[in-house]
């Protein structure tokens, strides 16, 4: 996790992880130029994974240039030819987080490409939804255009940091539904598992952020103690945070956990 | 769950929040200036939470969503303010 110190790696093994998937994302600040997306992918392919298993725990990565640099779409036309050259590296699970942020047309134009370079090489896909007050008109754009694909297998795509308003239409599409966990934005521990309780886990997964800003990498953990508050079995909460991601990201025969 | 244990897990935690939002509005009246659209909008969310359905956080969060349906030519900035500055 590029985002984070060491000790979290060592925090989330303490606390039961089995493996942890990093999609590239948004450095902080906007990267010059393709070089920088070149190191960016050597680092998530071949340092992080070394520097998690030190502790035991497995990495996986997925590749893309982010919706918040996807405005600039000669840089992105850039990002995305380098982008096979990295698809080969064992921990690489696929596309992502692609998707929108301001919901621009130039941010539609490059999450098509990335459609497209999911396809042309069989690649799984991890979408980011926009923020706030953009996420329900992004993530209805996002769905359209994956359907637009008819290359586009839904049960391999997951559309991520759903919310109570947008839950309802990625699982209406066939498309597996990310609930992010954050202290402030996205979703808390309790509204997670309401939308659990409401939507049922059938493709509903759970995921902890280990973002720049406030963010915690313990949050499943911590939702799977507020699920045995509610009275949830150890069979529902091993399933649900356990047993889903392994289902989706099994079908990447890279993915594997002990 | 029965609606007895929900009350016994949430309730001190839902009244806190409850109160911070009070709490919230208060200073906003005591400041002064204008507000921007994100008060106004504020203030229509909350109107969700009178509703009789179960539905009130989808209620709320399409409350503060941008309505439309059309990209937009160009990203004004990178960051999300929370709430949607024109009319639904």
């Amino acid at each position: 996790m590029v985002s984070r110190v060491t000790d979290d790696y060592e925090a989330m093994v303490t606390a039961g992880c089995r493996a942890v998937c990093e999609p590239a994302f948004w450095a902080g600040y906007d990267r010059s130029g393709v070089q920088g997306f070149y190191d960016y992918f050597c680092q998530l392919t071949d340092y992080e994974p070394k520097r998690a298993a030190k502790f035991g725990l497995p990495h996986f990565t997925w590749l893309c240039i982010n919706p918040k640099e996807s405005e600039d779409v000669k840089l992105a036309d850039e990002v995305l030819s380098i982008i096979p050259h990295f698809l080969s590296r064992e921990n690489v699970l696929g596309i992502g987080e692609i998707g929108l942020n301001k919901n621009t047309r130039n941010e539609l134009k490059v999450l098509e490409q990335h459609i497209d370079l999911a396809a042309r090489h069989d690649q799984m896909i991890l979408v980011h939804t926009p923020h706030l007050e953009d996420k329900r008109k992004g993530t209805r754009l996002i769905l359209d255009a994956l359907k637009a694909d008819s290359r586009i297998k839904p049960e391999r795509v997951i559309i991520d940091h759903v919310e109570e308003h947008t839950i309802q239409m990625v699982l209406d599409e066939g498309f597996w539904a990310g609930i992010t966990l954050y202290p402030e934005s996205k979703t808390t521990p309790p509204r997670a598992i309401d939308m659990f309780e409401v939507y049922g886990g059938q493709r509903v997964w759970l995921n902890s952020a280990c973002d720049w800003g406030r963010s915690d990498p313990l949050a499943v953990p911590k939702t799977a103690i507020e699920m045995r508050r509610r009275g949830h079995s150890e069979e529902t909460i091993d399933a649900l945070i356990h047993g889903n991601p392994v289902r989706f990201l099994s079908q990447n025969p890279r993915f594997t956990v002990r | 769950m029965t609606r007895q244990q929900v009350l016994d897990l949430y309730f001190m935690d839902a009244r806190s929040k409850l109160i911070d939002i009070a709490a919230f509005l208060d200073r906003v009246d005591r400041a002064s200036g204008d507000a921007d659209f994100r008060l106004k909008a504020f203030r229509q969310a909350l109107t969700e939470l009178q509703k009789d359905e179960a539905i009130r956080a989808k209620g709320v969060l399409d409350s503060l969503s941008d309505p439309t349906a059309e990209p937009i030519e160009k990203a004004p900035g990178k960051g999300a303010v929370g709430a949607w500055p024109g009319s639904h």
